[in-house]
């Protein structure tokens, strides 16, 4: 002892290092290889089951669809006022020519037409009925352009003025069967100074031509929005003395001839198309729903919607999905209530008899708990049937009469009987677990004082067997509310649950923004019992198996 | 279990009544099954007094006499309507003869502690055939799917052939669908393709990773234990959906490796669970031992450790295997018809066009997870008993 403590300085390892830190870098070491080990399930988890989990939370808010699909309209509607009572300024109407335009090119329009009826009917009609009928608009200026000189019908001329001269080369160059990627389109500079709009069409039509569609560039006539765009360049009479490239005269030609050309008016056009394009209500939704991220799906995940005047309810006979959330939880609480008037006495019998009979016993309470979910639910389809076992047998004994058998399924009263069934071991194991470490001296010991057997019963073993209770209920509540396969095959319509709705949404109304949100309150709802569980049980007690 | 009590006979008064009081009931489920249900009521009562009067006041031989009363009731039953009947009579035969003879010895008391009042001994008794039918409730679909999949009929319930237990009412059709059925074969195959390869996946990470949990100083091990067991914690409809949407960003949905690494995950938890406990018995200073003398990691791993945790390991991969083998809402969602598995199958099975076939596989399925259900069983006691050797 006395080395020790007249040594100054600190004490050393063996290796002559300070023990402190020698101490500290193994347990640097050791933490280092535990999480070493964790990693590889850590990143395999991540990435196949956290972040599909992100990815729906993602997708309850995202609402790009709008603004990409309508990115000028969105951005000329954002001035407008909602509550002015009158239908957007002519800018608009341009801005969704052209926005609709190239969506019906790129075949989006009918995507965003069937997203914004979630929100309104009727939509997705209007915008697939414009998406048919949006070439009209633009051939009023293809003709008099056409008419006017055979230089605005070629490809090749339109190529010549467009684009740069390298690229121009380039293309011709090109040869359409080989391997080579197609030289992407560069515009002319001079042109996209003099005439905006129409190199900015031509450089999204180009792109689409070649990115796209995979079409050779030189062998397409240009779109009758790229003729539009030409129109308005031109009525403005950019200064193109300065210009001499190709097609140098033609445009001094056009652009003269111009005011005299018959012009469109965008407004009136859609609403010739479909007079719904006049209406407040649908330019309000738009602009509601412009923003890139919205809580519309949540809303209307609370049979809310979005209104100028901001959240309010649907009407009475549009709402449905609070009611299934609350049918969802009644006939969860009805499952886990008869869970537990069923479980208890069987967790009972089986913690107080000799260890030989309860194991026997414990395997007519295993054998169904391990047994495929489906074939437990495909008995309960099999023997509630009205034409099944359990109807025969009613009939049999006389207590039913022939004609009214009784309806045991396709109905909420199927789901609660093969539910209850299928959830009954996650009862009594817990509740097993908890009774088996409750003394039964303690029982006998109020007897011997003076309780009834109902009071030492209730005042001396059932609080002790509450935690198995509360362990059981949390854990059958949890599996119940989220429960697909059952409800979906003996719930009939008015036994399903909100995991139906979600399934439903996802698979075939294609509404997958509302699965989302659907989906992400239910998570909610499920973490927040799990977080419970966890206070109460805590997580580390999960058992399988007994 | 030893006798509690002293036993002793009990007075006509006590049991010839309850014994009618049973006939009683009995006499009305079979009196209504034929038309009467008050003639049977009567008669049940005064036929099972008369009869417990006479076996235990004036025959007085226990054996003999229950064996008649067996053989009587089967023929009576018979001969009101066939086999069936014939056997439901044998069983009540053998349950009044057994019944008298437990109230009229006084056995009913043997179990019971001494001092009980009668009303506490029958309360005690009612309590159990209470358990044993929610016992029964619990084992009756299991029991019922069995037969029924012999049907010869592609009717869902007992057809009166059946019940006469007609050689002509039972087949192997069935079972016969299932084995030459291309769907069901399909459907079995790809079953067989998905889940070893998504339990080889759970087990490999699974394992390592509890390992690596259970090291003494793990930095937020909380969280990471949190993290690894949400696949089971969330609903499966939730993972479905997730799973769905992201899956068919990066191209997986409706891929064969889509549906094993979702499966894969959804098993992890299973394994994470059972190897970690099996490891909390583990004894460090076995390692120590081995690298002590000249073992390295690799070695001592699969030498020392290896063996001692494998049971653990085994049933951490028979549950990621049932897991996998039962999914059914994931591969719905996540697989396309490439990858139709033998839940999947049944799915549809049962809701569109319900066949008997169903409840073939069913009965198989029963058999497989019996089969698996010992062997987990057989492992936990052999863990039990490495870890009960291996000093603590």
């Amino acid at each position: 002892m006395a080395d020790i403590t007249d040594q100054s300085g600190p004490m050393l390892a063996a290796d002559g290092r300070p023990l402190k830190s020698s101490l500290n870098r193994a347990l640097r070491r050791q933490k280092l290889r535990a999480l070493a080990l964790i990693a590889p399930l850590l990143i395999f988890i991540m990435v196949t089951f956290i972040a599909p989990i992100a990815d729906m939370l993602f997708r309850s808010v995202e609402n790009q669809i709008v603004s990409d699909t309508l990115p000028r309209t969105t951005e000329t509607l954002a001035d407008w006022d909602a509550d002015s009572g009158e239908i957007p300024p002519p800018e608009v109407f341009e801005a969704l020519y052209t926005d609709i335009f190239v969506a019906q090119e790129r075949k989006l329009h009918t995507r965003l037409g069937s997203r914004l009826n979630y929100e309104l009917s009727g939509v997705s009609s209007l915008f697939r009925k414009s998406g048919r009928r949006v070439d009209d608009i633009g051939e009023v200026y293809q003709d008099q352009f056409e008419d006017l000189d055979d230089f605005w019908k070629d490809s090749e001329t339109w190529n010549a003025l467009m684009g740069s001269d390298d690229w121009n080369a380039a293309q011709i160059q090109w040869d359409e069967g080989s391997d080579d990627p197609q030289p992407p389109f560069e515009p002319r500079e001079e042109i996209t100074g003099l005439l905006p709009q129409t190199a900015e069409i031509f450089q999204i039509f180009a792109d689409f031509v070649q990115r796209e569609d995979e079409d050779n560039l030189a062998d397409e006539d240009p779109w009758e929005l790229v003729y539009s765009a030409l129109y308005t360049d031109l009525i403005q009479t950019p200064d193109l003395s300065g210009y001499g490239g190709p097609g140098s005269a033609e445009l001094l030609v056009a652009m003269s001839a111009v005011p005299d050309f018959e012009t469109v008016d965008h407004a009136a056009a859609f609403e010739d198309i479909d007079e719904d394009w006049h209406s407040i209500e649908v330019w309000q939704t738009i602009q509601t729903y412009s923003p890139d991220f919205t809580s519309g799906y949540f809303l209307n995940a609370v049979d809310m919607k979005k209104s100028p005047d901001g959240p309010e309810m649907r009407p009475d006979d549009e709402q449905i999905y609070i009611k299934l959330f609350i049918r969802t939880l009644i006939m969860s609480l009805a499952i886990t209530g008869s869970c537990i008037l069923l479980g208890y006495p069987v967790a009972w019998i089986l913690a107080n008899l000799p260890a030989r009979t309860a194991n026997l016993l414990m395997i007519l309470v295993l054998l169904p708990f391990w047994t495929s979910l489906l074939v437990r639910t495909s008995a309960w389809k099999v023997m509630l049937q009205q034409q099944g076992v359990v109807n025969d047998t009613l009939v049999w004994l006389g207590l039913v009469a022939d004609d009214s058998r009784l309806a045991l399924i396709n109905n909420q009263t199927g789901t609660i009987i093969a539910m209850t069934h299928i959830l009954l071991p996650f009862m009594i194991l817990p509740l097993y677990s908890v009774m088996k470490t409750i003394p039964p001296s303690y029982l006998r010991a109020a007897k011997s004082l003076g309780a009834t057997n109902w009071t030492a019963f209730w005042r001396v073993y059932f609080p002790q067997s509450v935690p198995g209770i509360g362990a059981g209920s949390i854990l059958v509540f949890i599996l119940a509310i989220g429960y697909y396969i059952t409800p979906e095959l003996v719930g009939g319509t008015t036994g399903t649950f909100i995991s139906n709705r979600i399934a439903y949404h996802i698979s075939s109304s294609l509404n997958w923004g509302l699965a989302a949100a659907l989906g992400t309150i239910l998570l909610a709802l499920v973490l927040g019992l799990y977080w419970a569980y966890d206070r109460i049980v805590g997580i580390d007690n999960v058992k399988l198996g007994g | 279990m030893t006798a509690l009590t002293p036993i002793s006979r009990t007075p006509v008064s006590f049991y010839v009544p309850v014994v009618a009081l049973a006939g009683a009931i009995a006499g009305l489920l079979v009196g209504t099954a034929q038309g009467s249900s008050f003639l049977g009521v009567i008669s049940g009562a005064l036929l099972m007094a008369a009869t417990a009067f006479g076996i235990t006041q004036v025959v007085k031989a226990e054996s003999a006499s229950r064996w008649v009363l067996i053989l009587v009731m089967a023929i009576a039953g018979f001969a009101l309507s066939g086999i069936a009947a014939g056997l439901i009579g044998a069983a009540f035969g053998w349950f009044f003869g057994w019944f008298t003879f437990w109230l009229y010895e006084g056995r009913y008391r043997a179990y019971v502690a001494p001092y009980l009042t009668p009303g506490q001994v029958l309360w005690h008794y009612t309590f159990r055939v209470i358990c044993g039918a929610i016992l029964v409730f619990l084992i009756t679909p299991i029991l019922v799917v069995m037969p029924l999949s012999f049907n010869a009929e592609d009717f869902f319930t007992f057809t009166p052939e059946m019940l006469r237990f007609d050689p002509a009412g039972y087949s192997l059709k069935h079972y016969e669908d299932f084995f030459t059925n291309a769907d069901w074969q399909g459907a079995l195959a790809n079953s067989v393709k998905i889940a070893p390869m998504a339990t080889l996946l759970s087990v490999t990470f699974g394992t390592l990773a509890a390992i690596g949990l259970s090291q003494a100083h793990v930095p937020f091990r909380r969280a990471i234990m949190a993290i690894l067991i949400s696949p089971m914690i969330v609903p499966l409809i939730i993972s479905a959906a997730g799973m769905y949407f992201f899956y068919s960003r990066i191209g997986l949905q409706g891929t064969y490796t889509g549906v094993v690494l979702a499966h894969a995950a959804l098993g992890i938890p299973f394994v994470i669970i059972t190897v970690t406990a099996t490891l909390v018995g583990f004894d460090n200073s076995l390692t120590r031992a081995a690298a002590n003398m000249g073992a390295g990691p690799v070695t001592t791993f699969f030498r020392v450790q290896m063996p001692l945790i494998l049971p653990g390991v085994i049933s951490g991969g028979l549950f990621a295997f049932i897991t996998s083998f039962d999914e059914v809402v994931v591969v719905l969602f996540v697989g396309s018809a490439g990858q139709k598995t033998l839940p999947w199958q049944m799915f549809t099975g049962l809701r569109e066009q319900i066949s008997p076939t169903i409840l073939a596989v069913a009965t198989i399925l029963v058999i497989i997870s019996i089969a698996l259900l010992t062997v987990v069983e057989l492992l936990r006691r052999r863990s039990e008993r490495l870890r009960g050797m291996s000093p603590s």
